[in-house]
């Protein structure tokens, strides 16, 4: 089970969080100006990697605060977390 | 008791306290300090069940829970009863009740046993094979292949007992509290770490501690001597823990590890009221040093699996620690100096042993010289290529090996025996290792899978490592703990270690047989009856990749895991393949190492704790007036109140008659709340539903519908404007959660640009809603104050009030279509201001309705309903 360093209380428990997919995923700004499958594109297509991947993550039963995170998926590995609207510091 | 197999000599056996124990119905003696299979294997007993699938007679095969065999019931037809117990782990106490498993009409004497003259007809994968055809019928078959091939008796009420979860954080925890294992907790906690140790046993020191040879000491000392005054200086240690009877289960990412702490098993039933019996230990470690010691492997030839046969190591293990001698002839087969050891504590308390078969053709070590002195017969370069006896072994047969030790040559040799000791050398107990995520490497000198990449913050030491000898297993423990803590530890500066023994081997995974292999039944899963036969079945039929072959012949998938012989399937595999044994890997180690109870894993969650519930702050008067309840989500919300006998149409028909006639009242305190503040609230609305926002006037309210970005509807509710940057929301009762944390969601990452703030506030409010068309007139009974005209309060609006001096709101919605008010009060006012409200319209014949009604009076007005979530 992880230990996750949340960007706003500081290491918790995994149980705590919940994971909320792909992150720096761009809302359209006209949804209604996409065709469906601009909007399909949007609403599901998700990159399924193994190895380095961004996720977000919100700290459900803590601060509720939504943060990402940068993972790799093959030894879960946490290699960084940052707040929301923040640039990713790995790459 | 049969005395000449108890020896008085073990420190470990209570010799003055004498217990009594009942097995299979016939009541026996042991001594406290006895595990079960100590205790019968004193008293003469070897055969204690039958196998799997051909219903084999088998004995107790090892000392501790790697054993495959002597799994056992305790306490049958109790509420305390436990099926597939290891004998080999259970203490016994006065009043234990134990008995074979997967036999009938008995163990001596078993009608299942026809299976095993029938094994021909019975290869691997037998059952898939011969019951395909119709397929239909397979539902049929199962029931009486299950019935025939089972293992012990689930319990079939409720469980008496306690069981409870606990947290524990530590700089370093030990797992295993053998040699190594205690010299890493003493370094560890001396060194200022916080340290828990812990080990599946009731004592300390694994098997160093009752290893009395002259031919390995330390520091001039007796190996279990010096363990000893070491045991006794731990103990004295401030920051160290020390946890026997804790079997670490599981090993996860991040140090996280699960462990069972047993509290209560060894005591007699009738002290264990009202306590703990197994806790559950959620362990956060920085470091883990994992010191979990080595299994000895068994050798695989013909009929391996008689009652009498036993790892050389555990015949050791009963002689040395509880005193008791497995058998009064017994002879002894290995590849490597292991037996030797064996052979020298059998030999100090003058146990007879006939003869000593080795694999090897070259042995040279002090031990065996010392061996050789006492005038037992060492057969050189020899296997055994078969053994009889039913019930118990009473002879084998060896032959010669040839060079390559491919095939047996010469004439054959029959020696008479009752006690069969094996030694195939040591496996590292990787498991814990590999659960973390740890890779391993192959040792092609000796055969061994050991620990290569370590996943996080840990590391393995001693015979877990692959250091087997006691000179190497203590050097590379000091200079690895050093490392791995980082301190420069003085304790341990002249440690000299002194060893008999020598580490050659010859490994040979299936060893050759005059018969041809068809004709042999040589297992390598001793639990689930699969041979070496049925794995080169396997291959023959085109299985390749282990994890198929495990699956196809059943190799190590009982409750063992098969810790004795995977490596031996492994084995057979690459050379039956011609590849070789690193490339294959090993089969994947799952949790738990040994099992656990269910009780374990659900701790204190059973009953009414099963799962959370949430009750309004009107729910006790629900309670007293006899209502049903129904659950939505977690919340426990009144369904229907029946009066008199009546089911539930005829209460539903009564109180929907009320509400739409004069009256009705309902509880909907459940409804999620939030509050929303924030001068960019309403354009935030805006977005969230369907339905614009910006032009509600304050003290008005409006139905809302919110989507799913796929265009589903998600959730649905009135919400209120109480001020210029002000809403409260309401949601449906189960949605609450999860709209909120969209909104959050929305909030935080999508529009973050927003002013806007958002509160649950559903447990702060109750919410009573009063409907019908009487509704006024109670309403304004309860509130004088408030003005109720239309004029003044109209449909879909809010007024601020006070009843008693106490704030609410009263919105003038309809959840029935009905002329009705929803008053909001501060919760835990919510049951007087109920109970004012049903005085208030006594005449009115004012009627509580639940779920039920509502739902008609909603359908009956076709309004939209979020089924399952209201």
């Amino acid at each position: 089970m992880f230990l996750i360093n949340c960007p706003f209380c500081g290491e918790r428990e995994q149980s705590e969080f919940k994971a909320g997919g792909e992150a720096h995923i761009v809302r359209p700004k006209q949804p209604t100006e996409l065709s469906d499958d601009e909007w399909a594109e949007y609403l599901f297509m998700r990159k399924n990697i193994k190895g380095v991947q961004f996720e977000r993550w919100n700290h459900v039963h803590g601060c509720r605060k939504w943060f990402n995170m940068v993972r790799d998926t093959s030894n879960d590995q946490i290699k960084a977390v940052y707040k929301m609207g923040e640039k990713p510091p790995v790459k | 008791m049969t005395n000449n197999l108890r020896f008085k000599t073990s420190k470990f056996i209570d010799e003055t306290y004498r217990v009594s124990f009942k097995f299979n119905n016939k009541t026996y003696f042991g001594f406290k300090g006895d595990t079960l299979a100590s205790a019968l294997l004193a008293n003469g007993i070897h055969l204690v069940g039958r196998s799997f699938k051909y219903h084999r007679p088998r004995g107790i095969m090892t000392s501790g829970s790697e054993e495959p065999n002597a799994i056992i019931q305790l306490h049958d037809n109790s509420s305390r009863t436990e099926p597939n117990v290891r004998a080999t782990e259970v203490e016994i106490y006065e009043g234990l009740v134990a008995s074979s498993q997967n036999c009938w009409p008995s163990v001596n004497f078993d009608i299942g046993g026809i299976n095993n003259l029938l094994s021909p007809i019975l290869p691997a994968g037998f059952y898939y094979k011969t019951f395909m055809w119709p397929a239909s019928f397979w539902e049929k078959y199962e029931y009486f292949i299950r019935k025939s091939a089972g293992l012990g008796k689930s319990p079939k009420v409720a469980d008496p007992d306690i069981y409870e979860h606990k947290y524990i954080h530590c700089d370093v925890l030990v797992i295993g509290a053998g040699i190594s294992g205690i010299i890493a907790a003493k370094m560890a906690a001396k060194n200022g770490f916080k340290t828990l140790l812990v080990d599946e046993k009731p004592y300390l020191g694994g098997s160093s501690i009752y290893d009395n040879s002259e031919f390995s000491k330390i520091n001039n000392q007796i190996t279990s001597s010096w363990l000893e005054k070491e045991i006794n200086e731990i103990s004295k240690l401030e920051n160290l823990e020390i946890k026997i009877r804790t079997s670490v289960a599981a090993f996860h990412g991040y140090n996280f590890l699960l462990a069972r702490e047993n509290l209560t098993d060894h005591l007699p039933i009738n002290q264990r009221e009202n306590k703990v019996r197994q806790r559950l230990l959620k362990i956060r470690a920085k470091k883990v040093i994992t010191a979990t010691g080595s299994i000895e492997r068994p050798l695989i030839f013909d009929n391996n699996d008689r009652p009498g046969i036993l790892l050389s190591s555990a015949i050791k293990k009963y002689i040395d620690l509880y005193g008791v001698a497995c058998g009064e002839n017994n002879i002894l087969f290995t590849n490597n100096d292991t037996a030797y050891e064996t052979a020298m504590s059998l030999i100090q308390r003058g146990i007879k042993i006939n003869a000593i078969i080795d694999n090897r053709e070259q042995i040279d070590s002090k031990i065996s010289y010392e061996v050789e002195k006492n005038n037992i017969e060492i057969y050189k370069g020899y296997t055994v290529v078969d053994t009889y006896g039913y019930r118990r072994i009473n002879k084998i047969s060896i032959m010669k090996l040839s060079k390559d030790g491919q095939t047996v040559i010469g004439d054959k040799t029959k020696l008479n025996c009752d006690c069969l000791g094996v030694s195939g050398g040591w496996t590292p107990a990787v498991h814990l290792f590999t659960q973390s995520g740890g890779k391993l490497k192959f040792r092609e000198e000796d055969q061994v899978f050991i620990p290569n990449v370590y996943p996080s913050d840990q590391i393995s030491v001693g015979s877990c490592n692959g250091d087997f000898g006691l000179e190497e297993i203590i050097r590379n423990t000091l200079s690895s703990i050093k490392k791995f803590l980082d301190i420069d530890n003085s304790e341990y500066k002249t440690v000299e270690t002194i060893s008999g023994l020598n580490q050659s081997k010859r490994n040979i995974w299936l060893l050759p047989s005059d018969k041809s292999l068809g004709k042999t039944k040589s297992f390598v899963d001793y639990q689930n009856d699969a041979t070496a036969k049925d794995i080169k079945l396997a291959l023959r039929e085109g299985f390749r990749s282990i994890e198929h072959v495990k699956r196809y012949t059943t190799t190590g998938m009982g409750t063992d895991q098969g810790k004795l012989g995977n490596m031996h399937a492994l084995g057979i595999i690459s050379e039956t393949a011609g590849t070789k044994m690193g490339e294959h890997g090993t089969t994947t180690f799952r949790p738990p190492y040994t099992p656990l109870t269910f009780g374990t894993i659900v701790g204190r969650n059973v009953g009414e704790f099963f799962d959370i519930f949430r009750r309004t702050p009107i729910h006790d008067w629900h309670v007293a007036n006899k209502a049903e309840f129904e659950n939505v989500g977690q919340w426990k919300r009144a369904w229907y109140y029946p009066k008199d006998n009546e089911n539930m149409h005829q209460a539903v028909q009564r109180e929907s008659k009320a509400a739409r006639d004069s009256a009705g009242i309902l509880d909907a305190s459940t409804l999620g709340k939030i509050d929303i503040q924030g001068t960019d609230a309403s354009e935030f609305l805006n977005r969230v539903y369907t339905n614009a926002w910006s032009k509600l006037a304050v003290g008005k309210c409006r139905y809302g519908l919110m989507l799913n970005e796929d265009g589903m509807v998600y959730d649905d509710g009135v919400t209120t404007r109480l001020g210029e940057n002000h809403y409260i929301m309401t949601t449906t009762t189960g949605g609450a959660a999860n709209v909120l944390g969209k909104l959050e969601d929305y909030l935080q990452t999508e529009w973050p640009e927003l002013d806007v703030y958002l509160s649950s506030v559903t447990d702060h409010y109750a919410t009573i809603s009063v409907c019908g068309p009487n509704s006024k007139k109670i309403v304004s009974k309860v509130i004088p104050d408030l003005d109720l005209s239309d004029e003044k309060f109209p449909h879909m609006s809010f007024k601020n009030a006070k009843i008693d001096n106490i704030k609410c709101r009263v919105m003038r919605i309809s959840f029935t279509g009905e002329h009705s008010y929803e008053i909001n009060i501060q919760a835990n006012f919510g049951k007087s201001v109920w109970e004012k409200c049903m005085e208030a319209g006594k005449d009115f014949n004012i009627t509580p309705y639940g779920t039920e009604t509502m739902h008609l009076l909603r359908a009956e007005k076709r309004f939209y309903n979020c089924w399952s979530r209201h």
